[in-house]
């Protein structure tokens, strides 16, 4: 990139993908082409088994009890709204409360604020705690408590904040949820690529990720959803695929998972997808996150080294994602910079601007690591800098 | 100078670094300096071109028939893109400035700016100092 070997740290944004994802894709079009669920003929007969193999791979990965509580959508962002409008139908009504937090990606705000706006539901936000100086990008806990009431429906709350790269005490959060009496939808976006989930030990009603992020392809993601909830939701979007039978006089719609995907899914997705686990299961969750813990580690360590460099969100317990400002100087101008040195990172607001109201920023610069990346690739983003801001302070 | 000589003007100034993306990217930074500042007042809302990931505040004003800007960024390299695009435009009737066709960005290895989705969004401010060169000289007529 530029004339130099391409440095990516922009993984949070979007994955690379391994070459037996690859394989798979151009495998499915030039051997498995053919519509799922639908043909008798053998084709599309292997094409359904290969498909609904995925839910099952998927299923295991995030420990749900049954592979129709595995619902394939475009994404974070479809499984999001698909609950949003679904939930929402039934269960929201005037005066209801559902509640996000300070940190969540304007994925998991906007679709609860239409749903607000349509329903007369009232959002409410779980701040940050410790405002100024001692901000560590941490939830206040005792905020939330006193947010939860009897109107509470439902709590949508991310996992890992793609910005802060904080890790969010979700179990601990979801048990007081419902112990209120609320419905909770995590979004584990930025999550799964990191660490093991299980949604049964979790306990959520709803979870959400991506499968781009996933080292999977773009275009496919899921929604987990307790068998309870999928079963009384109302379908999203209906059409082929999604009914039993249908009269003028009424349909019936068809069991789960398939009640919510209407029309034909991203089949070579939701495959690719399947893969894309299966690789990341034989490298090892586990070792890869520590591995990436160690970078994080690493990149902080030297990074905070830098004079007139604040690093943005300092938790306890993070994932890979290292958010930083320099006084004074735009992190637009430092990422140019970086990108003219092979250095890919993203710069803006990473779709989370309260979060940056917040911490009184117009954007940061975000690291974010995958096991496949290196010491000494940190090294040279911690070299790119120095250069960035030599430069940009001459 | 016409609007073709400063862009060859630039084209030149460029050439000298080569490959050298740091003498460019130094030179474009320098260039930001010399920049006419908008004064602070006029930063307003209304003012701040849309489609940059920085704060791009423009102003401009009709004198004589020519068109002049006056423009600040909060961003260093963006600054500096700004002052690259108002030393071509600056000072040239609304005439002139519309039809520009600024093919000389692409010659100076600039063109990663100028794609859509760029945040710098060299485009937005190229298209609004077009439409304000074209406002300028409606109302100049009316
Ligand atoms: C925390 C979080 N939620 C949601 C999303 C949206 O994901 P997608 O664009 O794949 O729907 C992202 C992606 O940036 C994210 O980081």
């Amino acid at each position: 990139m530029n004339g130099k070997p391409l440095v990516y740290l922009d993984s949070a944004a979007t994955a690379q993908k391994p070459t037996v994802v690859l394989k798979a894709l151009s495998d499915y079009y030039l051997k498995q082409n053919a519509n799922i669920h639908r043909g008798v003929y053998r084709l599309s007969q292997e094409s359904t088994v290969a498909f609904e193999k995925a839910r099952v791979v998927v299923q295991q990965f995030i420990g749900a009890r049954y592979a129709h509580e595995i619902v394939f959508t475009a994404g974070t962002t479809a499984s999001i709204n698909l609950v949003a409008s679904s939930f929402g139908k039934k269960f929201v009504n005037k005066g209801d409360e559902l509640l996000v937090s300070e940190m969540e990606h304007h994925s998991n705000i906007l679709p609860w604020q239409v749903l607000c706006q349509e329903r007369g539901a009232v959002l409410k936000v779980i701040p940050l705690k410790d405002k100024g100086e001692l901000d560590k990008g941490e939830l206040d806990l005792e905020a939330f408590k006193k947010l939860l009431g009897p109107k509470t429906k439902l709590l949508a709350l991310t996992q890992v904040s793609n910005t802060l790269g904080t890790v969010n005490p979700v179990t601990e959060m979801i048990a007081l949820a419902h112990a209120a009496g609320a419905a909770v939808l995590i979004d584990g976006a930025q999550a799964v690529p990191h660490m093991k989930v299980n949604v049964v030990a979790m306990d959520c009603d709803f979870y959400c990720f991506s499968g781009h992020k996933l080292y999977g392809p773009t275009g496919i993601g899921v929604l987990y959803g307790k068998e309870k909830w999928l079963k009384e939701l109302p379908p999203y979007q209906v059409g082929g695929g999604t009914i039993k039978t249908v009269r003028f006089s009424g349909t019936e719609y068809a069991e789960l998972p398939l009640k919510f995907e209407a029309g034909t899914p991203h089949i070579e997705g939701g495959i690719g997808l399947g893969v894309a686990i299966d690789y990341l299961n034989s490298v090892g969750l586990d070792l890869a996150g520590a591995y990436e813990q160690e970078l994080l580690r690493y990149a902080t360590e030297k990074l905070s080294a830098i004079g007139g460099l604040r690093i943005i969100g300092a938790a306890a317990y993070k994932a890979a994602v290292i958010s930083f400002v320099v006084d004074g100087l735009h992190a637009l101008d430092i990422g140019t910079i970086l990108d003219q040195q092979g250095i890919a990172v993203r710069t803006g607001h990473h779709c989370t601007q309260p979060l940056m109201e917040r911490f009184g920023i117009s954007g940061t610069v975000r690291a974010s690591f995958a096991f496949y990346n290196t010491f000494e690739e940190v090294d040279k983003l911690v070299d790119g800098v120095i250069k960035a801001l030599k430069m940009l302070r001459s | 100078m016409k609007i073709k000589e400063i862009e060859e003007e630039i084209v030149e100034e460029f050439a000298l670094f080569g490959e050298d993306w740091e003498g460019k990217y130094e030179h474009l930074i320098d260039l930001g300096k010399s920049l006419r500042i908008i004064a602070d007042e006029l930063k307003t809302e209304g003012r701040l071109i849309k489609g940059c990931q920085s704060k791009v505040w423009l102003q401009s004003e009709l004198k004589n028939g020519r068109v002049f800007y006056t423009a600040d960024s909060d961003a260093i390299i963006t600054k500096g893109l700004v002052a690259l695009i108002v030393r071509v435009l600056g000072d040239h009737s609304p005439q002139e400035i519309i039809e520009a066709d600024m093919g000389f960005i692409d010659r100076i290895g600039l063109t990663a700016h100028l794609s859509p989705t760029r945040a710098n969004g060299l485009l937005s401010m190229i298209k609004q100092m077009k439409m304000d060169a074209l406002s300028l000289s409606l109302k100049s007529k009316v």
